[in-house]
């Protein structure tokens, strides 16, 4: 093996493409990302913890991360469910509902926002059915939760659709003549089988969520250590010409960011060796 | 997040029914379940766009497309994309060659790092560009000096875009010429071809499909961008609101049929998108199925 950086290609083009590709991603994102950690080292450690862990960031922290969670687990539930269905079974109207289950990753973030406080507002379309009941969706966590879920639906579904469309069917027939139940069989034979694609769906899921802004904010209200979700929290501060604030939240944000990427490829790495 | 927006094999034939499927009522109750969670997420939304932009008769809904305000943040998102997809489609295929077609040092960290704007929360993705090019910023000073504005004007909303929407297209070529190989393009070098006639005439035909789709997803994104255009902005009536934030704007000042109206617009676009994004998988399903079945001299399907 020989020692260089690059095995010799008899294909042309490597230093150009190389030259432009590093070139492009240094102007548009490095040298952007790394001007907000410098400027993070400009504040004092205290300054920085003070800000990161002021009451009004940490209540958006945990609504934030809170409601990812759940609107991934959600997600995980019954995105599970609709690529079963999907893939398995086949029902009138099925090839619409396939093509449409990516809307949310096309829709613009706004236009789902007030579309969704629209519907769930007092005398929205199913608004005006929960409200008798208690159950107030519009400018309250749950809102936030709903938004999130929708958000997240196609990263759930799509990155389960593969997996069971190549399942073996050997596995299962295998188990069905062993005698399982067909739940025996789902259970504990196909299930396992979806662990990794279920494990990365709800990461994508979940990372999506917690930065997400424009589906959001219409339906949250937006209320201070109530329904503020961190992002706005960022934009806040950064009206309000706090920038030394604002980058310390998005630091803070960043690091998140980065740390479920790298989960993420982790997490699709283990599917990679499983399912190849 | 290495993992692409890999153009899924199109579903067009349903799995044979097998001796271990579950008995009809749960098929059906499943299904019911799965349609009332996919139409309470997938279609009011839809139908509640269409409602809500009609609300007050046809000619309400036309009145909202001449104000002057709404026709600028058409030309301006308009102008952002013709500016964000075009470099962003050449990156991808650069990116995707040299990553694609060469064996070097650091390949899993390059492709981590371009993978990084869509991990990013899309505000602070604005918030790095404001803190780059704002007053208070590295280039502030320099900037303000030399007049050229850039935060809470248009080139910031595009370059802004340009970041959030910088992986669409690399992500998607890279593992679709990974998976490609050298052979094609090495055996066209062998027969006399040149470089660029060999990218032409040998690579692009492989990747077309895969390229528009990416070109699709990338144009819907840069269109419908939110959050990183709100923070880089400014909201300057008529000067620097596109449309998605014309929307806020007309939203939260109550005039919710404009609102819808405009909001109308980005839905057609996103359902121009999926139905791009179907023609575009089934068309790359059947040129794969062709090339199996010519390769096998089998059946094609």
């Amino acid at each position: 093996m020989p020692l260089s950086l690059k095995r010799r290609s008899v294909l042309p083009g490597f230093g150009l493409t190389m030259g432009f590709t590093l070139l492009y991603l240094s102007l548009i994102v490095l040298i952007p990302l790394s001007a907000t950690f410098l400027k993070t080292a400009t504040m004092s450690w205290g300054q920085f913890w003070n800000t990161v862990t002021a009451p009004r960031a940490l209540a958006s922290y945990r609504l934030s991360f809170g409601a990812s969670m759940i609107a991934a687990a959600i997600n995980a539930v019954f995105g599970l469910l609709a690529a079963w269905v999907l893939v398995r079974y086949s029902f009138p109207g099925r090839r619409i509902v396939d093509a449409l289950v990516d809307l949310p990753f096309a829709l613009p973030t706004a236009v789902a926002g007030i579309t969704l406080t629209a519907v769930f507002a007092g005398n929205g379309w199913i608004g005006r059915y929960l409200e008798p009941l208690g159950i107030k969706v519009a400018f309250t966590p749950l809102g936030v939760v709903i938004a999130l879920t929708f958000i997240g639906l196609p990263f759930m579904v799509r990155t389960v659709q593969p997996v069971l469309q190549d399942l073996e069917a050997e596995l299962e027939e295998a188990a069905a003549s062993l005698g399982a139940s067909r739940w025996q069989t789902v259970a504990r034979v196909i299930l396992p089988e979806l662990s990794p694609a279920l494990l990365t769906g709800f990461a994508l899921a979940f990372a999506r969520a917690v930065g997400e802004y424009g589906s959001v904010i219409f339906i949250s209200g937006n209320m201070p250590m109530r329904t503020e979700i961190t992002p706005l929290l960022i934009i806040t501060k950064l009206e309000q010409y706090d920038y030394a604030g604002a980058t310390a939240i998005g630091v803070v944000m960043l690091v998140l960011s980065f740390a479920l990427l790298l989960i993420i490829n982790l997490l699709q790495w283990w599917s990679h060796k499983r399912y190849a | 997040m290495a993992e692409p927006i890999v153009l899924r094999r199109a579903i067009a034939s349903i799995t044979p029914a097998r001796a271990t499927t579950e008995p009809a009522i749960v098929r059906w109750t499943l299904i019911g379940t799965a349609s009332v969670f996919l139409g309470l997420f997938l279609v009011v939304p839809l139908a509640a766009v269409v409602a809500e932009a009609f609300g007050k008769g046809v000619s309400a809904y036309v009145a909202a497309f001449r104000e002057p305000d709404a026709l600028a943040a058409i030309r301006l998102t308009l102008l952002t994309a013709a500016f964000a997809v075009p470099l962003n489609l050449v990156f991808g295929v650069v990116a995707a060659w040299a990553i694609a077609k060469f064996e070097f040092v650091g390949k899993n960290l390059l492709i981590t790092l371009i993978d990084l704007p869509f991990s990013v929360s899309p505000v602070v993705s604005g918030l790095i560009y404001v803190l780059l090019f704002g007053l208070q910023g590295w280039l502030g000073p320099w900037l303000a000096e030399h007049d050229i504005k850039i935060i809470f004007a248009v080139p910031g909303i595009v370059l802004a875009t340009i970041f959030v929407t910088f992986p669409f297209v690399a992500r998607e070529l890279i593992p679709l010429m990974q998976a490609q190989g050298t052979e094609e393009e090495q055996a066209a070098l062998v027969l006399g071809a040149g470089g660029w006639q060999t990218f032409w005439r040998v690579t692009v035909p492989n990747i077309k499909w895969g390229l528009l789709y990416g070109v699709i997803l990338l144009n819907a994104r840069a269109m419908g961008e939110f959050g990183a255009v709100s923070v880089v902005s400014g909201h300057i009536r008529g000067l620097t609101n596109t449309i998605p934030l014309h929307v806020e704007i007309l939203y939260n000042e109550y005039q919710s049929v404009a609102a819808f109206a405009m909001a109308s617009l980005l839905a057609m676009l996103a359902l121009v998108t999926l139905v791009a994004k179907s023609l575009v998988e089934w068309k790359s399903q059947r040129d794969l199925a062709i090339g199996e079945g010519t390769a096998a001299r089998g059946d094609v399907r």
